[in-house]
């Protein structure tokens, strides 16, 4: 694999590069007292001098005593939402007489350039490509959508207070699903990007930009940038063995006293990166003559979402709670044959009374012991 | 070729008018409105009355009278179908505050002569009176969301009315966490959605105007807010005491943690 160093000078030829070849930039930008992803036109877009202090329930952001442009953790969005949209029309039907004309929704045309994906956001990508389309039934949004890709990762090179994708073994270093990743170099009197291509796009894209070679020195540079982040895992959580932990824990208390505290308001589900429910919605017109069928997020923490003839069936918080967290750290496994979290800690984070996934499984781990 | 047009009825009770006023607030939908439905009575809109029965009632307010505790009665033998609109309707409004409080008290103090005044003891939702077919949460109630449940009434399908939190409209609207990200408490989590998150939308935290989600966990997010944000035990009964006071679940939560006290 090629590596090469781009300066911070000429970091806006990537912007411009990436336009060239016809994507459209999404990335980390600040909005609202958070970093999130949004549209993004130039350099000056990105959190630059910024990061974020995270804790169960708490986000803050902080001001950085440097320029870094990846200097932060992931936020409260995720990719997702580019490539399983929260809101979608299926499609709309209109009535004239005694006709009926269906018309189905176009497909995604924009190619977009994910700019700054995260190891453990990568793997999230990895997952969910799975759900929509490994299987027999794919959806044709997201694969369009998919195949019209460009993911430039960011290593990490710092850690946040609730991440822990060292113990889900999906980071804090980029070893696939990118075109490009960047490392990014940061002293007092040096400001650098170390670029590595792991596609033929990603090669492309960096014959374009203004690189030299890097040297085996800088080569390290990203060994120790992603051994510092690994040490600061704000998160720890024991995987051995976990499926058949929580499998064999259906009863246990602590499901009670988690209830307690879980308000089923469902940001953990919506804020991951895996979650990928959603529900069909049919609606008409007042004349009746327009009917529409949208697809929207939905989650495991609504009471519609397991509503069968004669009521829901999870109807105690409980066993809502108990769901979410088993499907993702156990049943996930059964289903798509990887485990349903990837150590991000927005679950974490954004729980708006701070329930840790981490807490809870371990909690019951140590019960055992 | 349809056969007549269903006959709608809007009706009054103990309210601002704010709901009725969203249905006018429809302007071009509401002329479609009256082209597939007859708008048979509806005085806040126009004067000519067609009597009843009425396929379809939409009820604001609450009962606070004797008289209106009548009333209703009539509404609902008129009605096949009836839908109540609004937080008074739904749960009793900001009236209801009267509930925590004796009301001939009140009356004693506000009016130069209480002994005019005929008034009930507390002010309760329709549904505690009547039987109700639907209701629609909301101070006031979404235009989109009044237009959904009778565009489902006349095509004889479900409303599209989702119970859950407000969270889940601010998460699909990308909109970040008010009270994670800049610890602004917010009664988004226990809320049910409907207005699109407007105040988290506008940094903001949520008032409850939609009033309590389904299975709504009141005690633990006051726990987080008392404890973690700082807010004094006073205010988070007070938060939950404003156009849906007397809905059960905040009502419930509101007099334990008074009876809890600081």
């Amino acid at each position: 694999m090629e590596t090469a160093i781009l300066s911070r000078e000429n970091f806006g030829a990537l912007f411009e590069s990436l336009n060239k070849l016809g994507y459209s930039i999404v990335g980390p930008t600040i909005k609202d007292g958070a970093i999130i992803y949004d549209r993004l036109q130039e350099v000056s877009d990105l959190p630059i001098g910024w990061t974020d202090e995270q804790t169960a329930g708490k986000y803050r952001l902080e001001r950085r005593t440097d320029e870094a442009l990846f200097g932060y953790n992931v936020g409260p969005h995720s990719w997702k939402k580019y490539l399983f949209p929260p809101r979608r029309r299926l499609w709309k039907a209109n009535r004239d007489g005694k006709t009926l004309k269906i018309e189905t929704e176009s497909l995604p045309e924009e190619k977009l350039a994910f700019l700054g994906v995260r190891a453990c956001e990568i793997q999230a990508i990895l997952v969910q490509d799975k759900v929509f389309q490994g299987g027999t039934h794919k959806d044709p949004y997201y694969q369009t959508q998919r195949a019209r890709l460009i993911v430039i990762a960011a290593n990490c090179t710092e850690a946040g207070g609730t991440c822990f994708c060292v113990s889900m073994k999906t980071g804090p270093r980029c070893t696939k699903g990118f075109d490009l990743v960047i490392t990014e170099i940061l002293e007092a009197s040096r400001h650098e990007f170390v670029l590595e291509a792991g596609t033929p796009t990603g090669q492309e894209l960096l014959a374009h930009l203004p690189v030299r070679a890097a040297t085996p020195q800088e080569e390290q540079r990203v060994d120790e940038g992603v051994a510092n982040a690994a040490r600061q895992m704000g998160r720890h959580l024991d995987t051995s063995g976990i499926k058949e932990l929580l499998q064999r824990n259906y009863e246990h208390p602590r499901w009670r006293e988690v209830a307690q505290r879980c308000l089923t308001c469902a940001n953990c589900t919506i804020v991951c990166p895996t979650c990928f429910c959603s529900t069909v919605e049919d609606t008409s017109d007042l004349t009746g003559d327009h009917a529409e069928r949208w697809r929207n997020w939905d989650s495991c923490f609504t009471m519609d979402f397991s509503h069968v003839h004669g009521g829901s069936v999870r109807s105690s918080p409980l066993s809502r709670y108990r769901q979410w967290m088993t499907h993702k750290l156990a049943s996930w496994h059964d289903q798509f044959d990887t485990s349903g979290c990837v150590g991000c800690g927005r679950c974490i984070t954004w729980c708006p009374v701070g329930i840790d996934i981490t807490e809870e499984t371990n909690a019951i781990r140590k019960s055992e012991s | 070729m349809k056969s007549r047009k269903p006959k709608l009825a809007v009706w009054k009770f103990a309210s601002c008018d704010g709901c009725q006023l969203t249905i006018l607030d429809c302007e071009d939908e509401f002329l479609k409105l009256a082209s597939e439905i007859e708008i048979a009575y509806f005085p806040e809109a126009t004067k000519k009355v067609v009597k009843g029965p009425y396929d379809l009632s939409l009820v604001e307010g609450s009962i606070t009278t004797p008289h209106d505790a009548k009333r209703i009665q009539e509404v609902r033998n008129a009605s096949k179908y009836l839908v109540t609109i609004g937080a008074c309707a739904t749960s009793g409004g900001i009236q209801a505050l009267r509930n925590f409080q004796n009301v001939a008290q009140f009356a004693s103090i506000v009016y130069a002569r209480p002994d005019y005044i005929q008034t009930l003891e507390k002010s309760t939702p329709i549904s505690a009176n009547v039987k109700v077919d639907f209701e629609l949460q909301g101070c006031p109630i979404s235009k989109h969301q009044i237009l959904e449940v009778i565009s489902a009434f006349l095509n004889h399908r479900k409303p599209q009315i989702p119970a859950h939190s407000v969270c889940m409209e601010c998460k699909a609207k990308g909109v970040v966490c008010v009270m994670v990200a800049k610890g602004i408490p917010c009664l988004g989590p226990i809320t049910h959605a409907g207005c699109g998150a407007l105040c988290p939308a506008y940094n903001r935290g949520c008032y409850g105007c939609y009033g309590p989600k389904e299975t709504p966990n009141i005690p633990s997010l006051m726990r987080w807010w008392e404890g973690e944000l700082g807010v004094k035990r006073q205010d988070s009964v007070r938060v939950l005491r404003t156009f849906n006071s007397a809905a059960k679940p905040f009502e419930e939560a509101s007099t334990q943690m008074e009876k809890e006290g600081a």
